[in-house]
């Protein structure tokens, strides 16, 4: 427990957590490692955790049909998946899949809305954070959806062919 | 008394060679026809490139600044004249005026960490200043490539970026917007590299080019890790027609992109780059 209390206190993530907060938070936690193409969870299954990653390198994929598997953003050391344990159906919204090797900390979104039921201070805490990780989430795939390489320097060309 | 040579006449150059980077991007590798020396250049600097028949358009030269005699030319595919220039073979002749413009700043850099920030075809004109800071490597402390482009099939140089990769001086971190297949690298915009990349914000100096988008929102990346605006260098593009700061066809507000730029400090562009249609 106070191991996990650490690992959650060093990540960028949780910084500014108070340490009430923390041990709450650690309650919720497991280690975990997944080794590298196993697949960490897919689109419309429950979302029953999230995962703080401490080392290696995460997929986001959707299945686009014809074009199969396509990766839309890779996430790395320091940095948090998924936020659907968050929001009502709680279902994942894509594919998730180890690039590499990866360690993280799984924390379970059932006993957390649960802790932050009790503790709304805490609910607001992670609220704000995770709403920094949607609205980051949502600039890049605004940038992406612009397609900006795929035009002219400037921004305003069209792409022969 | 010789007289001046007129600066809208181009000099006839012959492609030596042709390298096709991705689909829609060539590189072509061009001497002087008449066995005249090529002009020394500076990194960042352009030429007047011209097809005869069609038309001319500006293009950065992206070849080793410390080897001139061959001048080496990065394009990518996008209307009529650049389209008419992925036609070209080997032998073929095209019309060269320059080199033209501003460039990386790259002695102000010294003794500091280097952050090159590309987008798409904006690490061609960024190359230059990369040879220029391998080739006298003990002058600076970090130097770390940002590179994002569309899909792993367009990366250009790709191995020469290989070859970066594995050189222990350089730290070279590639994303791409979306993959498919056997792509292990990163899959993101290039701002998303910013806040992790290995070089001191404070005495770091960044050249970025690349889709003014991808630049605005480098910028701010770049700000908010803790760099100066004085250390933040931008190559801009505009549509031009004499290069030589006559026609006033690429102006930027009081700017002329051929004569005052194509690179400036950004806070000479920092009130235009905001303000939509200039
Ligand atoms: C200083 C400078 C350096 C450049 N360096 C390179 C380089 O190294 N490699 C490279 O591939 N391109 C570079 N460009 C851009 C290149 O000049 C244009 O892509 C080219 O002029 C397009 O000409 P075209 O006749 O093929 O296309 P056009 O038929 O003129 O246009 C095709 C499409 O591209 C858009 N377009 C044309 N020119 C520009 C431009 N300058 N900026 C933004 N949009 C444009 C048009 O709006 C149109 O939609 C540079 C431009 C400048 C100003
Ligand atoms: S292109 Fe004529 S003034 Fe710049």
């Amino acid at each position: 427990m106070k191991e996990m209390r650490n690992l959650l206190a060093e990540h960028p993530f949780f910084e500014s957590l108070s340490p009430t907060h923390l041990d709450l938070v650690a309650g919720c936690g497991k280690n975990v490692v997944f080794e590298a193409g196993r697949q960490i969870f897919r689109e419309g299954e429950p979302a029953e955790y999230f995962y703080i990653i401490r080392h290696g390198k995460v997929a986001i994929d959707v299945y686009a049909p014809g074009l199969g598997n396509m990766s839309i953003q890779t996430l790395g050391e320091g940095e948090v998946l998924g936020w659907s344990w968050l929001v009502p159906p709680y279902e994942w919204r894509f594919d998730a899949r180890a690039v590499e090797l990866t360690r993280a900390v799984a924390l379970d979104g059932n006993c957390l809305r649960g802790k932050c039921e009790g503790d709304n201070a805490l609910g607001f805490q992670l609220l704000k954070k995770f709403s920094q990780v949607m609205a980051q989430r949502l600039e890049a795939t605004r940038m992406q959806l612009l397609d900006m390489y795929g035009t002219s320097m400037k921004g305003g060309g069209r792409k022969l062919s | 008394m010789i007289a001046a040579a007129d600066p809208m006449v181009p000099n006839l150059h012959r492609i030596q060679k042709v390298t096709q980077e991705t689909s829609d991007t060539f590189t072509l590798a061009l001497a002087p026809s008449c066995g005249r020396k090529c002009p020394a250049f500076r990194p960042g600097q352009f030429n007047m490139l011209y097809v005869f028949g069609v038309g001319e358009v500006p293009i950065s030269i992206s070849g080793d600044p410390a080897t001139p005699e061959t001048l080496v030319h990065t394009t990518r595919a996008v209307g009529a004249v650049t389209a008419a220039m992925k036609k070209m073979r080997p032998g073929d002749q095209l019309g060269v005026r320059g080199p033209y413009g501003t460039e990386w700043p790259v002695a102000e850099a010294h003794d500091r960490d280097v952050v090159i920030v590309a987008g798409g075809i904006g690490l061609a004109p960024l190359r230059p200043a990369l040879y220029s800071l391998l080739n006298h490597r003990e002058r600076y402390g970090r130097v770390v490539l940002l590179y994002g482009t569309r899909s792993p099939e367009d990366i250009l140089y790709r191995t020469e970026i290989q070859k970066w990769r594995s050189q222990f001086d350089l730290d070279v971190h590639v994303t791409v917007d979306r993959a498919t297949g056997k792509w292990r690298g990163n899959v993101g915009v290039v701002t998303s590299l910013i806040p992790k990349a290995p070089f001191d914000p404070y005495h770091a100096t960044a050249f970025v080019c690349g889709p003014e988008i991808m630049m605005r929102y480098t910028i701010l990346a770049l700000l908010k890790r803790g760099v100066e605006k004085d250390s933040i260098h931008l190559s801009m593009e505009r549509n031009m027609k004499c290069a030589v700061g006559f026609c006033g066809h690429c102006q930027i507000g009081p700017l002329f992109v051929c004569r005052d730029g194509p690179v400036f400090g950004y806070p000479r562009l920092e009130k235009l780059l905001d303000k939509r249609e200039l």
